[in-house]
């Protein structure tokens, strides 16, 4: 997927169907909501700035902590001009090695979980949506009420199951669980249903099996909603951490928040340290977001989440 | 056709819902070979489903009439003894209690300041990825950094909170270490780190709204702010109906940044009942009593969700 979405946002700058989707993403906000006057501009604009720079200080403050030595943030805590930048704590975390093991942990159960849970649920979805299998409706309201089940209320269980498994501790303990996502197959589904059947009748007419339907009708069609709903289950296990916590012990194996929770107590008063590796845990998925922001956006109204 | 032939020639012969038409309207439309179709494609699903979530739903309703425990071997039936101590215990109605402030005091903000941003951003001023960049970044952030970070914010003597504090000239806040500060301080860092996710919903149906409504209304004459109150906000109905569901449903599963923060200190004061579960679990080994527990919790949530379903209107038209 993210080969398919760099070729699709490139494009853009060529600005050959700019006119058409800026009237519709960007500017149909200020004449609209604002009207053409000064002064609402004027207010929008400091309530935007106010709003931006609070939420931002959090991420500033931990900035500016991480550059400086854990002498100087203990002496003078939040003066950042006292005292010269460095990136010694940075230097410190990745000798000890500890949080890359982790990033890499991480790294590679998110991608685990999605390409699993992606592919399981958008055929489910599309089996719910298209399909006529005995049973059909049963499975579907069932999935549809496990929406409400609250996955913490499986850990108990799930952690018995893993152990007669004889999984805990190891990767596919912490993805396996993960791989249910009923309300990922309920967006999907709702998706399935409004597209329109005729170009799959046509396929079918012409003798194509049912897979080779969906992959290369449906899937083409529905190329934003995966997206959107890769992103959401990419972020939700990237940043899981009660089963991860609960079902792994051994420290090489863990993802970075559980890595990072079990090692907030031995930073004790290192702040400048402790800053510097919440800013490395951080950074991926930021600037993933960065480059990614606008389809994200777009991606959100796929779901149907958002639309009114 | 041919790999798919075997599941869909098997199936339909035992009769369950048999030939009748799917009341969808295009089920009928299906030529007759269709008629058992997507049987495989359930499949992958369906295993996870019932071995990830089905068994252990059942499993854990099975466990929470036992004295399982997680460290002695003997198990043995105890009948609704667990749901008659979860109502006498005094820790359960806490961690309740606690739980219900918390989504108390945390939907509310997490519902209009996700509005409010969203309705700014959506003005179109310039800056727009810097807008969306600064509201939503903190939701991508792990637990672990959120609460790596809020502990500085809110560390005692050089945290930025307290020397805010001091330069406005007050007195310290024990931020995380007072009891009726505490919970506040939790529910401030959780609007920072998730209101972002709500502000992405928002921005969406902003987006979505169609451009005739505000042309019509401003060939009527209507100001900015009149369009604001009896355009745009009546438009976002639907979405703050469903906004506000996925937040209840979201506060009352609070847990992970309250275990790593204060673990339900000080004195409890900030124990929500997930935790509670967890303690008696994995801490105090008793799987049987914190299973039921669990469906007593698991209970209250069908009940929020039914009765919100029953105050607002459905989702779809």
């Amino acid at each position: 997927m993210p080969a398919t979405t760099t070729l699709r946002t490139r494009p853009r700058p060529a600005r050959a169907p700019r006119p058409a989707r800026r009237r519709t993403a960007e500017s149909a906000g200020s004449p609209l909501l604002l009207g053409h006057g000064r002064l609402p501009r004027v207010l929008a604009g400091t309530a935007l700035a106010v709003f931006a720079l609070l939420w931002l200080t959090p991420f500033a403050l931990a900035l500016v902590t991480s550059l400086q030595s854990e002498r100087d943030v203990a002496s003078s805590g939040l003066n950042p001009l006292k005292g010269a930048l460095t990136l010694e704590s940075y230097r410190q975390i990745v000798e000890r090695g500890n949080v890359p093991v982790w990033a890499v942990n991480s790294l590679l159960i998110a991608t685990l979980v999605t390409v699993i849970t992606v592919v399981i649920s958008t055929l489910a979805a599309y089996a719910f949506s298209r399909g006529t299998f005995r049973g059909r409706r049963v499975l579907l309201a069932v999935t549809v009420a496990s929406i409400m089940v609250p996955p913490q209320l499986l850990i108990v269980p799930l952690f018995q199951q893993m152990r007669a498994f004889n999984l805990v501790d190891t990767y596919w303990a912490v993805i396996l669980p993960q791989v249910v996502a009923p309300m990922m197959v309920f967006i999907l589904k709702r998706f399935f249903d409004a597209v329109p059947r005729e170009l799959e009748e046509a396929a079918r007419i012409d003798g194509a099996s049912e897979l080779r339907v969906f992959r290369s009708v449906v899937l083409p069609l529905s190329r934003p909603i995966v997206a959107a709903v890769s992103v959401f289950v990419f972020i939700g296990a990237w940043n899981n951490f009660l089963w991860p916590f609960i079902i792994i012990n051994d420290s090489s194996l863990m993802t970075l928040p559980v890595g990072l929770a079990t090692v907030r107590e031995s930073y004790g008063i290192q702040y400048a340290q402790s800053m510097a590796s919440a800013l490395l845990a951080a950074a991926p998925l930021i600037l993933v977001f960065l480059f990614f922001q606008r389809r994200i956006v777009k991606s959100v109204a796929t779901t149907g989440l958002g639309g009114t | 056709m041919s790999t798919q032939a075997s599941p869909e020639t098997v199936a339909p012969r035992d009769g369950g819902d048999g030939g009748v038409p799917e009341p969808s309207p295009t089920a009928g439309r299906s030529g007759p070979r269709q008629r058992r179709s997507g049987g495989w494609f359930v499949l992958p699903f369906a295993v996870c489903f019932g071995l990830f979530m089905l068994w252990p739903v059942v499993h854990g309703i099975a466990m929470s009439f036992t004295d399982e425990s997680l460290t002695l071997a003997g198990t043995s039936f105890v009948g609704f003894d667990n749901y008659v101590e979860a109502f006498g215990d005094a820790a359960v109605w806490n961690a309740l209690g606690n739980t219900l402030f918390f989504t108390l005091i945390t939907t509310v903000p997490l519902v209009l300041i996700a509005l409010g941003m969203a309705l700014l951003v959506h003005t179109g001023l310039a800056g727009q990825w810097l807008w969306r960049l600064a509201f939503f970044a903190p939701y991508l952030l792990p637990v672990a950094v959120v609460t790596l970070i809020w502990q500085w914010v809110y560390q005692p003597d050089l945290g930025l909170a307290n020397q805010l504090l001091n330069a406005l000239g007050f007195g310290p806040v024990g931020w995380l270490s007072d009891e009726a500060v505490a919970m506040w301080a939790i529910a401030l860092l959780t609007v920072w780190w998730t209101v972002g996710f709500n502000f992405l919903l928002y921005l969406a149906a902003l987006q979505s709204l169609p451009d005739t409504l505000y042309e019509a209304a401003a060939l009527d004459g209507a100001g900015a702010w009149r369009r604001l109150w009896s355009i745009t906000l009546p438009q976002l109905r639907r979405t703050t109906v469903l906004v506000g569901m996925l937040q209840v449903l979201a506060s009352l599963k609070v847990f992970d940044q309250i275990y790593i923060l204060t673990k339900g200190g000080p004195n409890d004061s900030t124990r929500p009942i997930l935790e509670y579960i967890y303690d008696v679990g994995f801490t105090g080994y008793r799987l049987g009593y914190a299973s039921a527990i669990s469906y007593l919790f698991f209970a209250l949530i069908i009940v929020v969700s039914i009765a919100q379903l029953r105050f607002f209107p459905r989702q779809e038209g």
